[in-house]
């Protein structure tokens, strides 16, 4: 979710200096905030509307990228990206090293458009889908970073990032090219996939992770939410589709797991744990079952499932002796401690980076106030091999009704070199 | 020496009473600072079901405990004898990182018995006064009944998802369960483990013989649970790596799997690891304590004010806390005055080990709690009128022992103990083999007792404990006649060839792991003449100290004591939440 960013934008940036593009920068709509008092000199006595901006924060997930060790909200979280590393920004009051000092006008210039203080924003920040955000909750999230302590820190936001990336105004090419400088309007008439629609594509940000994006980093619309690599793990589809999608599982199924990280099936662990555990927990069960409701309406890839694969006989006996004892016999898993595999179609994706990755790292589930056991699950790097892992992984979503392509043992060899896992003992 | 901000509550030792008081304290909206002198462990990752336990190293070396050259103590039978240290675990076998001896420990979940809490009163009741007082025994009521008690441990079975079978359930005895143990409001929040063939037959033979088997309550999970405080847990596969091991499975229960999850979320909890406390600090009045002082990891040391004072270590450091922190008049043998180090008890331990020809035991298969037992020669269960003892054991046998280094030496007498000749009856026996473990319990003496070495003090500087123990004459009969029950037993369950052991049939040693649960020395009472604590376990000298733990038994049972080490905690902080918090002082007028 943070760490995919967009950037890149060394051919677009000579057309970016040369054309004056009024549409993308265009930031009257945010003429209905005060552009009088700074951030530092307002602390609004609305307990009502602070109340409501908390939930929009919870909602855009703001603290996630924010907070880093240097207290809440000031920054220091570093996001690599394909184009180098950026730094997320502090966000308190301060007024040398924070927010301080913006407006509100500033703020809402910041938050749905990109334009920042010190310029333009680099898409890591997703204005692209904040920029949907409503006037109302915008001015309630003003009113709760009003209640923000202050906290001098400062943070370089750019300093990891090389020549030429390092040139904001780099972003104004790619704004023209990928900004969509619009506000919000529903694609659906019934309220709650409305209500699902906005928090799906709004705050929630969600295709920042599951949409493919091209080679200059911005989301291709035609694949929207239909899964994609994130670093060293991979976003799966949460469309409708039946296969690899949320379309077998019933939209309260969806709900409980964005709330507490498991639905009694699969689990979250790596970044999406993180989104439950920062986010997704704090929205309320009628605004989850919408986001599940309006994820389960649309139609994703179409992917269907293939022949499941035979001859698994290695996979199998390597999972009785090593996964059985948790995830079941019959891959029902262990309650909310351990996930199943039989019918989980999280695991079927052609992309095998998330199993491959638990099984070289270990995991931990995403722990929340309701399910705060965060369970772990050990790594294998040191016991199988490539090919070990790659049957065990056959077996797994070939098995209990599941059908998947073949895991090529290269692409765990790929992973490993990655993550650094080590090599088997010998 | 730096002093950290004032807490509301410090504990001394995140073990099962540690953790259980800061869950009872921060939830109740408490600042509570845990120290602990061990390193942070977890189990998914210190001990992961990815890596098959290692008997050496766990088992053998017992690498999970503290060591000896830390902590240890000094030991002689008489006070006519120089005390030496114990160099090595011995019958000590302390915690060596966070969740203490709960980390490492097999999971037996038993709660005592009615008879066990007012031991004195109702021997007198039922034998009279000649029988509680021998000349040699120290009996003494706890304060507490178990009916007080019930709650307690409903409450700690809850938070660790104990597997049984109940066999009082508001007085309706059920014969699966032990018809003899006290009246329980519900049954075990999981059921019990599957019987495995061990049991079965000890099942069988002892039912046959008019004798009621059941199976031990466990903290091995025989299904996924969750408990009350929203933790999730696991079922346990059985593979018998308990005792001395740790569970990445999630399906043993420990101060890990069961409340860190949510303790470790609380803003208002902090633990301090690699610390050892070596003092609590008296206030200037000498009525109250201002807090600990700790050594922490880089060797500096620190104070940690607290309003209230949690000693949760293991039993011996408790003691040993307040003797070297000049709380509370130390005990003399010599005319029974003084409280702190009173009251020492073991456990006394006889039984057989047995080999049946022809069977099939797969000891392989288990878990460290995993048993048959008969309670009818246990507690007061039986008439002790004609014996020349009070109390029993808790007969037992159990279903974990597979582990090859230490079942190397269950051979039957005779057999060859080295060369091809032992491969072969090690082969020949290793699934004939079972075993009947009498856990006895323990009557204290005038002349046991704990105090500060003379001679041996610790890397800190801080005086080694000095224990001064042999066996009650009443304990030495007792398990000589629960040997013999269990050699018949042995031969009702058609062993070809048996060897009884009795520990107590020779002087009292620290050296050998007869059992590792050593009680008292910090006892709880109604009276403060004879006991430290209060029955709220509030220290009846320094009303905001609580010193809680298996130090506060005044004797010790025929089971084991974890369980019993939890409800007391647990009723610790609920009396410091409910009740001292509002009114600090005395929860017990003296």
């Amino acid at each position: 979710m943070k760490m995919k960013i967009l950037g890149g934008a060394v051919a677009v940036a000579a057309i970016g200096a040369g054309i004056w593009a009024w549409t993308t920068l265009d930031t009257s709509r945010n003429a209905v905030a005060d552009d009088t008092v700074r951030l530092a000199d307002f602390t609004s006595t609305d307990a009502k509307a602070v109340k409501r901006g908390e939930y929009v924060m919870r909602a855009a997930d703001c603290s996630a990228c924010h907070t880093k060790g240097n207290g809440e909200f000031a920054g220091g979280y570093e996001m690599p990206t394909p184009f180098g590393t950026l730094v997320s920004s502090n966000i308190t009051t301060d007024v040398d090293s924070g927010i301080g000092a913006m407006t509100e006008r500033d703020f809402f210039d910041a938050v749905r458009h990109g334009q920042g203080s010190k310029g333009l924003l680099y898409p890591a920040m997703p204005y692209t889908a904040y920029a949907k955000l409503t006037d109302q909750d915008m001015h309630d999230l003003w009113a709760f970073m009003s209640t923000v302590e202050p906290v001098a820190h400062k943070i370089d936001e750019t300093a990891g990032m090389p020549f030429p990336f390092n040139i904001r105004l780099a972003m104004l090419g790619w704004d023209m090219l990928f900004f969509q400088n619009k506000g919000f309007e529903a694609t659906a008439s019934d309220e709650v996939l409305k209500r699902g629609e906005y928090l799906v594509e709004g705050a929630g940000h969600c295709s920042a992770c599951h949409t493919p994006r091209n080679a200059l980093g911005a989301e291709i619309a035609s694949q929207h939410l239909e899964g994609s690599r994130v670093g060293a793990w991979f976003a799966p589809e949460i469309t409708g589709n039946a296969h690899l999608g949320l379309g077998a599982s019933g939209a309260d199924e969806v709900a409980a797991y964005l709330g507490t990280g498991t639905d009694g099936k699969a689990m979250a662990t790596g970044p999406m744990a993180e989104a439950v555990e920062h986010s997704l927990q704090y929205l309320t069960e009628d605004d989850r079952l919408a986001m599940a409701a309006y994820l389960k309406s649309l139609p994703g890839s179409g992917a269907t499932a293939p022949e499941p694969m035979t001859g698994l006989e290695r996979g199998a006996l390597a999972y009785e002796v090593n996964c059985s004892a948790c995830h079941g016999t019959a891959g029902e898993g262990m309650g909310l401690l351990a996930p199943a595999f039989a019918g989980n179609h999280g695991i079927l994706a052609d992309d095998v980076t998330n199993l491959a990755h638990v099984m070289l790292k270990g995991a931990r589930a995403a722990a929340t106030d309701v399910t705060p056991t965060s369970a772990g699950m050990p790594s294998f790097a040191w016991k199988m091999d490539d090919r070990q892992i790659a049957d065990v992984l056959d077996y797994i979503r070939n098995s209990w009704g599941n059908a998947a392509a073949p895991v090529r043992a290269e692409d765990i060899g790929a992973l490993r070199g990655e993550l650094d896992a080590g090599a088997p003992l010998r | 020496m730096a002093t950290e901000n004032k807490a509301d509550v410090v504990i001394v030792g995140l073990g099962w009473a540690g953790s259980l008081m800061a869950e009872e304290l921060t939830r109740a909206g408490m600042n509570v600072v845990a120290i602990d002198r061990g390193p942070w462990m977890d189990t998914s990752t210190h001990t992961p079901p990815a890596v098959d336990p290692d008997e050496l190293r766990w088992g053998i070396r017992k690498e999970l405990l503290a060591k000896p050259k830390d902590n240890t103590l000094t030991f002689r039978n008489r006070t006519d004898q120089t005390a030496a240290p114990q160099r090595e675990h011995g019958i000590f076998e302390l915690g060596g990182g966070v969740g203490g001896a709960g980390f490492h420990w097999a999971g037996m979940a038993w709660r005592f018995s009615p008879w066990d809490f007012e031991i004195r009163s109702k021997t007198i009741e039922r034998y009279g006064l000649a029988k509680a007082e021998d000349g040699e025994m120290q009996l003494q009521d706890w304060g507490i009944t178990y009916d007080e008690m019930e709650p307690l441990y409903d409450r700690f079975e809850r938070i660790a998802g104990i597997s049984g079978k109940a066999g009082n359930i508001n007085g309706q005895i059920d014969p699966e369960g032990n018809p003899f143990e006290g009246r329980r409001t519900r049954d075990y929040p999981t059921p019990r483990l599957k019987t495995l063939r061990s049991m079965e037959v000890f099942n069988e033979a002892t039912a046959r013989m008019g004798y009621h088997p059941f199976t031990i309550p466990a903290a091995n999970l025989s299904q996924p649970y969750v408990n009350p405080l929203g933790v999730s847990m696991g079922a346990c596969t059985y593979c018998g790596f308990c005792l001395a091991y740790g569970c990445g499975n999630y399906s043993k229960s420990s101060p890990q799997a069961c409340v860190f999850p949510v303790l470790m979320r609380r803003p208002n909890f902090k633990v301090i690891t690699e610390s050892c406390v070596i003092r609590v600090n008296k206030a200037q009045d000498g009525k109250t304590v201002t807090g600990v002082t700790y050594v922490d990891a880089q060797g500096r040391e620190q104070v940690q004010d607290a309003d209230i004072v949690c000693v949760t270590a293991f039993q011996v450091d408790n003691v040993r806390l307040m003797l070297t922190s000049g709380i509370g008049k130390p005990y003399d043998p010599r005319d029974q005055s003084g409280t702190v180090g009173r009251n020492f008890s073991f456990q006394t331990i006889s039984g057989v080990d047995m080999w049946i020809e022809g069977e099939q035991m797969n000891p392989f298969i288990g878990a460290g709690a995993h048993g048959s037992q008969i309670d009818d020669f246990n507690g007061d269960n039986f008439d002790h009128s004609d014996l020349d003892f009070i109390g029993g054991a808790g007969i037992l046998t159990l279903a974990r022992d597979g582990a090859p280094i230490s079942k190397a030496g269950k051979l039957p007498a005779g057999s060859p103990r080295w060369g091809s000749g032992f491969k072969k009856a090690y082969k020949d026996n290793y699934q004939t083999y079972t075993t009947i473990f009498n856990q006895g319990c323990s009557m204290p003496v005038k002349g046991g007792y704990l105090d500060l070495d003379p001679t041996y003090r610790d890397k800190f500087g801080v005086p080694l404990l000095r224990l001064t123990y042999d066996y009650a004459q009443s304990d030495r009969n007792m398990a000589k006649f629960t040997m013999d029950r269990s050699i018949e037993i042995a031969r009702e369950m058609g062993a070809q060839h048996i060897t009884p052991f009795n520990f107590a049939d020779k002087p009292f040693t620290t050296a050998v792991i007869a059992s590792d649960h050593v009680i008292g020395g910090a006892v709880m009472g109604a009276d403060p003449t004879t006991s430290v604590v209060n029955p709220y376990l509030q220290s009846w000298d320094c009303h905001n100290l609580f010193v809680v733990g298996a130090s506060a038994f005044p004797m010790n049972a025929g089971y084991n004591p974890t369980a019993t080490v939890g409800a007391l905690a647990i009723r610790a902080a609920q009396a410091i939440h409910q009740t001292y918090v509002n009114n600090p002082g005395p929860l017990v007028e003296a």
